[in-house]
This record gives structure tokens, C-alpha cells and sequence, in this order.
């Protein structure tokens, strides 16, 4: 039986989420409603969390999720607004395995903490690394040298 | 007797060096020599970095075969090799080990730099963490560029280095 | 005398230069005697900061890194990324266009599979089972370079259409495709299904369940060969797929040995697909009109297309200008090894290169 995700979203979540006006398989969620909407998408079937990303959009950090149900096909497009002083996020590492990695590399390019993270450490770049690479105030002077003593 | 028969005859030494090529006897220099061997039997040390990598397999694969030379002994362990083919980017991560690679083979020993990366940094030249080129942190003998280089490139790449070995005195040098 | 005998475990590094690691992926293991009881995979040691590069490029010159991404399948990176812009700028491509990336995105997946089980094998001990795979690619190979010149950085799949035209070299080298490709599927399969080393060595090893598969993460040939039946070019179609019946493989024990047997189906159902799309190829402009300088509107797009890999994503958002404001890619082979830790634990020192090569990793891919 197909679940109607959006259905089901709206009528427990309607004042959580906001559907995009362009796109109808994406929404935005406040930071602090963020694991019980994925908790319970999670329950309701989405099996497949594909893709995690980061936008630095300067005033504030984007963090955008591809959730999928591979049985139907369903599809989401989440996003979670974080400001920029301070970027944490609840980690998804419990429920969906595949955020493990997912969100070790968003914190090793764009340092976004993600909180309860089972080994929140560099994936990509070498500890000892100077800055974030994707953020877009990184100056790449070339000073990143291996086996430098972190400034 | 017949011990008697088959005696050296006793003029050896009174004939020239062309009598003597005659009959099947070469003279050269051991260095002559040895760098003879060498240009023909290279071993190159399988160590793959990134897609140039997959063009130094298929050299070694039926189509290409670089076993007409003699180069197919791609060998495991760096002390068991003698030419060091840098097929692919080096990043910072990686730069201590190829460091370490190159010096754990043994003298002498010769390293080509494949494909563009490998040269200069390639097209990743401007990355945050990539070394510009092999010839930053190891000495480089043959270059090959291409992006990657096409598997004919690359023996003419190591029939360069042959030529290299044979011939040191063509090789300019910075002094 | 189990009290004198103190046994320890030692701590065994695979990599990052080690003939079977696929390039330089670099695995610490902690090993009982011959048994793995702990694994920790390190990756970065390729990480060339393509996302970052890719910021100060305008559209058209990200399509070349592209290519770098997964060498072995850089026209089906190429698609992720162009159908991604395109979804962007909303550029309707012209029908022929998307047979020529179609026809050229299952070829590539052909070449790609034949590295990934001629190296296998080759993993395993058996040096003669990479020469005949590595014969067909090159035959593919030469198809795609009389389209475009290259053998593996192609920078072929253009926003808003192809670069250039099937021709008559093309057709030519298909000929003989056409006659090579079953003769050496049958000849792979004899020579390897049976072989009582492989199955030794294979079965059984590396199990994977379906619900673990898809937790982790894993796609493409991988996630198929535990039994779970996705394919995006049936469930999600994009270009023309949607057409076709397409007979996704799959196998029931996720083991080494039906990793192996997933993509040697798969090799099949892309030479059944080749043929039918020359076949229906219809006539017509290989690029849409598109502006000589692109700009896409302000917003983001997120495209997903079946490599053969797995699912390659591309996310791209604009700002407006020349240059994209940031471009990721969720790239398959990087999800798929997340589960190594997991399942090399129990497994012998033997099996764990076996494990790593059944999953046709691509260390370009996972690093970025």
C-alpha cells in the first residue's frame, strides 16, 4: 500500500512544515521539530536517506536532505535553516545508518556540528586542517600543508 | 691429444678489436652494460593514484601490451621496482606516502610523471589540497602529458626512459 | 595451560598503496589471528576539493570534472550533472539527444562493469579473467572516442544536448560489437561461474541483508544483488527510459559471489537496451537552443540518474551568475564502502580483499 507521505505530514505536522511553493516534494523545518519529523518519516517508511548536503548561503547555513521510499518512489527534499555563528544539527546516525558518513563529510567541508554523532571527525581532509573549505570565506592560500602543526 | 687440439691459439691478444667482434666477441663498459639491461627490462611499481592509473592497466592488457618490451613486470612492493610511474594527482593527504614510496626503492631509480596532475596539478591546480605536480616533493625523469594520457603515450614515455639509460651522455642537465 | 598463553590482536594496515585497494583506499584492521574482529576505512587520500573547484568554474567548464569523478563511467557523471542544470534552466533537449546520452550512457555502464569484474577476478588470483573483459572495453572505448576523441575524460554530454552526432566510425566499431559482446558474456560465464576457486572464495562472503543495504545506503549494483529491486531508470525514469521495459536484476543473497552475477546481468539488459535504442533512434537537432552564456535562474536543483555505480546526485544551486553557487554530488561508491566497517568484521584477511573488490569501487568517487 502507498503511503500518502504529504497527506499524513500535513495532517500531524501542519504547523512544522513548510511545503515549498515551486516544488512539491520539498520543505523547510525549524531546527528544533527536525528529528521528530525525520524520526517519524523514518517510521512511516522513508528508507532511504540518499544524500546530505550543506549551502553556505552567508547570512545563514542550508542543510538539505534527500529522503526517499525506494518501494514507492516517494521523495523529499528537506531543508533545515542553521545560523552561522553557531551551526548544530541533531545527527540522523541512528536511525539511518548511511548519515553516518553523510555527515561526517558536511562537518569536514563546511564545519556544521551534528549533535550525538557517534565519530564526528575529518572524513575527507586530515585532522589538523585549517578551516572549512566550502564555506565561502575560506581563503585558500595553499598553507594547508600534511604534518603541519594546526595553527 | 685432443686437449691439445682445442687450446686457445695463442695469438688472442695480437688480434684487433674488430677480428675479435668477427667471431662473436663484444667489447663495452660494464656501466655500458648494465644500463643495456636496465633500459630493457624496467619494472615498473604498480601504484595507481587516480585515472591515469586505469590507462596504465590497460597498457599492460592485451590490446596495447606493453609486454613487447619488456615493462610488464609491474612489480608490489616498491623495493622491488625500478621506475616509479606517478599516474594520477597527489594530494596533501598522500604526499608523505608517495614520499615514502620513493624513497624505499631501492637505487637506481627513475620516476615518470603521467597525465597532467602528475606534471603540474592538472586541472585540480588551484585546489586547497592538492600538490602541483610530482616534481614538488620527488625528482622527475620523463613527463607524459594528456589528461589522461593515452596508453601509447605512456611506452613511448618508458622508450624514452630507455633511451635515457642508454644514452646519459643526450641528457642535458642543469648544471 | 589458557591461562599461560596470552594471545593478542594485532593492528594490520591495508593501504594506501596496496595492489588491492582499487587506488589508494586505506583500511585498518584489527586482526585476531587470521580473523578480522575490528575495522576502521579511511578515505580522503584522493580528496581533490572537486565541489570547491567546481564554484569558481562557470556551468559548462564543471562538466570536465565531471568526468574525473568516476573515471571508469564519465559520461554517466556527465549526464547526472547536465540533467541537473538542465532541470535548473528548464531546457526542453531534443528527442535525439536523449537517445545519443541514453545509447552512450549504457555503453558506458558496460565499460565500466567490465573493469569492475575483470578486476575482481583479478583480485581474486585469476590474472586471465582481466584480459577478456578488458578487450571489450576497449572496444567500447574506441566507439565512444570516434564520437568524441577521448578514452576516458570525455566532457561529451553538453547543457542542452550532445557534442556531436553518432557517425560512421561509430556505427562502424558498433558492427563489430554487436557480434563481441554476446560471444564473450558467454564465454565470461563459462569460464568463471563454475569455477570451484571463485565459489570458494565468494559465496557466502560479505552477506548483506536487503534492510541493511538500503539503511546504509547503498545503490546500484550493490543494492540489487541483496535482493532489492530499485532501479531509477524503471522507478524514477529520466530521458527516455520511461519507454522501455526495463528488466532490472536482482539476486537474493547479497554475497560476493552475486555481486558478480548482478552486473554480468546487467551487461546483458545494456546490450538488449544498445539495440533497441539505435534501432528507434528517431532523426532530428542533437542540442537544444541555449544560450552561449548560461545562466540559470535563481534556485536549486537536485537530480539523481542510475551509473553504474549506483545513484549519482547532483545538487546545484544559483545565484544568478556565470558560476554555480554551489554544486555537490552524492556519490555512490562513497556511500557504498560506509558499510565495510561493518561487514569485514568475522571475515579473513583473504576475504576482505574479496569484499572490496565485489563492490567496484572508484577511489576518485569516494574521495571527490
Amino acid at each position: 500500500m502507498a503511503t500518502n507521505y504529504k497527506e499524513s505530514l500535513l495532517k500531524h505536522y501542519a504547523d512544522k512544515v513548510t511545503f515549498s511553493e515551486e516544488k512539491a516534494e520539498e520543505f523547510w523545518v525549524e531546527k528544533e521539530n527536525f528529528l521528530e519529523i525525520m524520526s517519524y518519516l523514518k517510521r512511516m517508511g522513508m528508507d532511504l536517506l540518499s544524500d546530505i548536503t550543506s549551502v553556505d548561503a552567508k547570512e545563514y547555513f542550508e542543510v538539505v536532505y534527500q529522503l526517499f521510499d525506494h518501494a514507492s518512489g516517494e521523495h523529499f527534499t528537506i531543508k533545515v535553516k542553521l545560523d552561522h555563528e553557531k551551526p548544530e544539527i541533531e545527527s540522523l546516525a541512528n536511525l539511518w545508518c548511511s548519515a553516518n558518513w553523510l555527515e561526517r563529510e558536511v562537518y569536514d567541508l563546511m564545519g556544521i556540528t551534528f549533535l550525538n554523532h557517534p565519530n564526528l571527525e575529518r572524513i575527507l581532509l586530515w585532522e589538523g586542517f585549517d578551516g572549512y573549505p566550502l564555506r565561502k570565506d575560506f581563503v585558500n592560500d595553499h598553507h594547508n600543508r600534511m604534518g603541519a602543526k594546526p595553527q | 691429444m685432443a686437449v691439445k687440439e682445442n687450446k686457445i691459439p695463442d695469438n688472442t691478444d695480437l688480434m684487433s678489436q674488430e677480428e675479435l667482434e668477427k667471431k662473436g666477441i663484444l667489447f663495452t663498459t660494464l656501466e655500458k652494460l648494465f644500463n643495456w639491461g636496465r633500459g630493457w627490462s624496467l619494472w615498473p611499481f604498480q601504484f595507481g593514484l587516480a585515472c591515469c592509473a586505469i590507462e596504465m592497466i590497460c597498457m599492460t592488457q592485451s590490446r596495447f601490451d606493453c609486454s613487447r618490451f619488456g615493462y610488464e613486470v609491474f612489480r608490489n612492493s616498491p623495493r622491488q621496482a625500478d621506475v616509479m610511474i606517478v599516474a594520477g594527482t597527489i594530494t596533501e593527504k598522500m604526499r608523505p606516502s608517495v614520499e615514502l614510496l620513493y624513497h624505499q626503492m631501492p637505487e637506481p631509480r627513475w620516476v615518470i610523471a603521467m597525465g597532467n596532475c602528475a606534471i603540474s596539478g592538472g586541472p585540480f591546480v588551484d585546489s586547497y589540497s592538492v600538490v602541483p605536480g610530482a616534481d614538488q616533493i620527488v625528482p622527475v625523469d620523463i613527463y607524459i602529458p594528456g589528461c589522461p594520457p593515452r596508453p601509447e603515450a605512456l611506452i613511448h614515455g618508458l622508450l624514452q626512459l630507455k633511451q635515457k639509460l642508454n644514452h646519459p651522455e643526450i641528457v642535458k642537465t642543469h648544471e | 595451560m589458557s591461562d599461560a598463553v596470552k594471545t593478542q590482536t594485532y593492528t594490520l594496515n591495508l593501504g594506501p598503496q596496496h595492489p588491492s585497494t582499487h587506488g589508494v583506499l586505506h583500511v585498518v584492521v584489527e586482526m585476531d589471528g587470521e580473523y578480522c574482529v575490528a575495522s576502521k576505512t579511511k578515505i580522503g587520500y584522493l580528496h581533490r576539493g572537486i565541489e570547491k573547484l567546481a564554484e569558481s568554474r562557470t556551468y559548462p567548464q564543471v562538466i570536465p570534472y565531471t568526468d574525473r569523478l568516476d573515471y571508469l563511467s564519465g559520461i554517466s557523471n556527465n549526464l547526472a550533472y547536465v540533467l541537473a542544470v538542465e532541470k535548473l534552466m528548464g531546457v526542453e533537449v531534443p528527442e535525439r539527444a536523449q537517445y545519443i546520452r541514453m545509447i552512450t550512457a549504457e555503453l558506458m555502464r558496460i565499460a565500466s562493469h567490465m573493469v569492475g569484474i575483470g578486476i575482481y577476478i583479478m583480485d581474486l588470483g585469476a590474472v586471465t579473467g582481466a584480459f577478456y573483459p578488458f578487450q571489450l572495453r576497449e572496444r567500447v572505448l574506441e566507439m565512444l572516442s570516434q564520437l568524441c576523441g577521448a578514452r576516458m575524460t570525455f566532457n561529451y554530454i553538453r547543457i542542452g544536448g550532445v557534442a556531436a552526432d553518432l557517425n560512421e566510425d561509430f556505427f562502424k566499431h558498433y558492427e563489430a560489437f554487436l557480434k563481441e559482446c554476446p560471444a564473450f558474456i558467454k564465454q565470461y560465464h563459462t569460464l568463471v561461474d563454475d569455477n570451484e576457486i571463485f565459489h570458494a572464495r565468494t559465496k557466502g562472503i560479505g552477506k548483506i541483508t536487503a534492510e541493511k543495504a538500503l539503511n546504509y545506503g547503498l545503490t546500484g549494483p550493490n543494492l540489487r544483488a541483496s535482493g532489492v529491486d530499485y532501479d531509477l531508470r524503471r522507478d524514477r525514469p529520466y530521458l527516455q527510459y520511461g519507454k522501455y521495459q526495463i528488466n532490472v536484476a536482482t539476486t537474493e543473497h547479497g554475497d560476493c559471489y552475486d555481486r558478480y552475477m548482478v552486473r554480468m546481468k546487467e551487461v546483458e539488459e545494456s546490450f538488449r537496451l544498445i539495440q533497441q535504442f539505435i534501432q528507434d533512434i528517431p532523426e532530428g537537432p542533437i542540442m537544444a537552443k541555449v544560450p552561449k552564456v548560461i545562466k540559470p535562474p535563481v534556485g536549486d536543483a537536485y537530480h539523481e540518474a542510475e551509473n553504474p555505480k549506483g545513484i549519482l546526485g547532483c545538487y546545484v544551486a544559483s545565484d544568478g551568475s556565470t558560476n554555480p553557487y554551489r554544486v555537490h554530488f552524492r556519490r555512490p561508491s562513497f556511500s557504498n564502502i560506509a558499510i565495510y566497517d561493518e561487514i569485514f568484521i568475522g571475515h579473513k584477511m583473504a576475504d576482505l580483499v574479496a569484499i572490496l573488490a565485489s563492490f567496484d569501487i572508484v577511489l576518485g568517487e569516494i574521495d571527490a
